[in-house]
């Protein structure tokens, strides 16, 4: 018997691994569920209007929920201007409001986005938050240069300071995160693509044009 | 305690730590199987790190050759444990490829992207005491038959 014994060990060792890490797999693949057709963009889908680039007629949606201090969404934003180049007035980017708790100033960034879009400017305010995500992540203050990027892009800083404490600004970021909790969101970014989670293998270039040619097409994507 | 039985207690250690080091290795192996490696909602540096491009060989994530690598000593120090003299051999290669490899992803979290993820250090930690044990095993004597 004891000969036998290190085979049987190992392969017992083998069998308990395998078999926990499938069931930890099945436990965390994400499996987020579609947008509902009631809370679809078509409909009072939060707090005024959702921010949209692009042609908002398009054919295809995305909508992403982002964190400004969250390094992939970063690299995704540079790759979502690519996408709009490429597929133009088919498709439509949708970005709302999830700054994770984990992140210390990305819920000031938020508000920071939202007192630009107040006046006009959230995209560019947008651009220049994860542009310079590196730099205002590891700031003590990261407000005071929330100040500077808004005098950069012309705002009347002013009217951004009191912007970025205001109800409005509050009352879009929390109806974003409200959104996203409906919807069991739990990392960003996360992205939907005509209301149907991107998975989150499929979140880098090639799957998500996958996934954006196939709603092009009227395809579900797999 | 004979020397014999001072091996046979280290391999076993040997092989327990190396299940703590599986047990990690397929632990990040699935996250990046999940995908998880590349959002945030997890700790910022460990994303930083099991997102970056040193985390994959080949397309294959390296915390799953990783787990590969910690089974195959699990399986060696066991076989070593019941007296297999070759296991012995295979273990203190694969330990080498190891330790190389993970002198390797210390360097690349420190100077190349100054983040440290702590299941990968976790892992380092592992591999460094496996190593101190098997130097600890006293050189085995010559046997027959296995």
């Amino acid at each position: 018997m004891k000969r036998y014994l290190p085979f049987v060990i190992v392969v017992g060792v083998a069998l308990v691994t395998f078999g926990s890490g499938a069931m930890l797999y099945r436990t965390k693949h994400e499996q987020l569920q579609a947008i509902p057709e009631d809370k679809a963009l078509s409909a009072n889908s939060g707090s005024g209007s959702p921010h949209i680039r692009g042609n908002p007629n398009a054919q295809v949606t995305l909508e992403e929920f982002g964190d400004f201090q969250c390094p992939p969404c970063g690299s995704f934003a540079g790759f979502a201007e690519e996408l709009l180049k490429e597929y133009d007035s088919r498709l439509r980017i949708v970005f709302r409001h999830f700054p994770l708790t984990a992140h210390e100033h990305a819920r000031e960034a938020s508000l920071a986005a939202e007192a630009a879009g107040i006046q006009g400017r959230f995209w560019e305010m947008h651009d220049l938050l994860y542009r310079e995500q590196a730099t205002w992540s590891k700031a003590p203050n990261a407000r005071e240069l929330f100040e500077s990027y808004a005098g950069t892009i012309g705002l009347n800083v002013d009217q951004f300071k009191k912007d970025m404490d205001g109800e409005q600004a509050r009352a879009r970021v929390d109806s974003d995160h409200a959104r996203a909790e409906s919807l069991e969101i739990k990392v960003t970014p996360s992205l939907y693509i005509n209301g149907q989670p991107v998975d989150a293998k499929d979140k880098n270039p090639e799957g998500v044009r996958a996934a954006i040619n196939a709603a092009l097409a009227g395809k579900p994507h797999a | 305690m004979t020397v014999s039985r001072f091996r046979t207690i280290l391999y076993t250690v040997v092989a327990i730590v190396a299940v703590a080091g599986l047990a990690d290795a397929t632990y990040l192996a699935v996250q990046s199987l999940t995908g998880e490696t590349l959002s945030c909602g997890g700790s910022p540096d460990c994303f930083r790190v099991l997102g970056s491009s040193y985390a994959k060989v080949g397309g294959v994530p390296v915390a799953l050759l990783g787990a590969f690598a910690y089974f195959c000593i699990f399986a060696f120090a066991t076989f070593a444990a019941f007296g297999y003299v070759r296991a012995r051999m295979f273990l203190i290669l694969t330990i080498g490829a190891m330790f190389l490899a993970t002198l390797w992803f210390l360097y690349v979290q420190a100077f190349l992207l100054h983040a440290y993820c702590r299941y990968c250090l976790f892992s380092a930690a592992l591999t460094f005491l496996i190593t101190g044990l098997l130097i600890a095993v006293p050189p085995a004597e010559r046997r027959s038959g296995k």
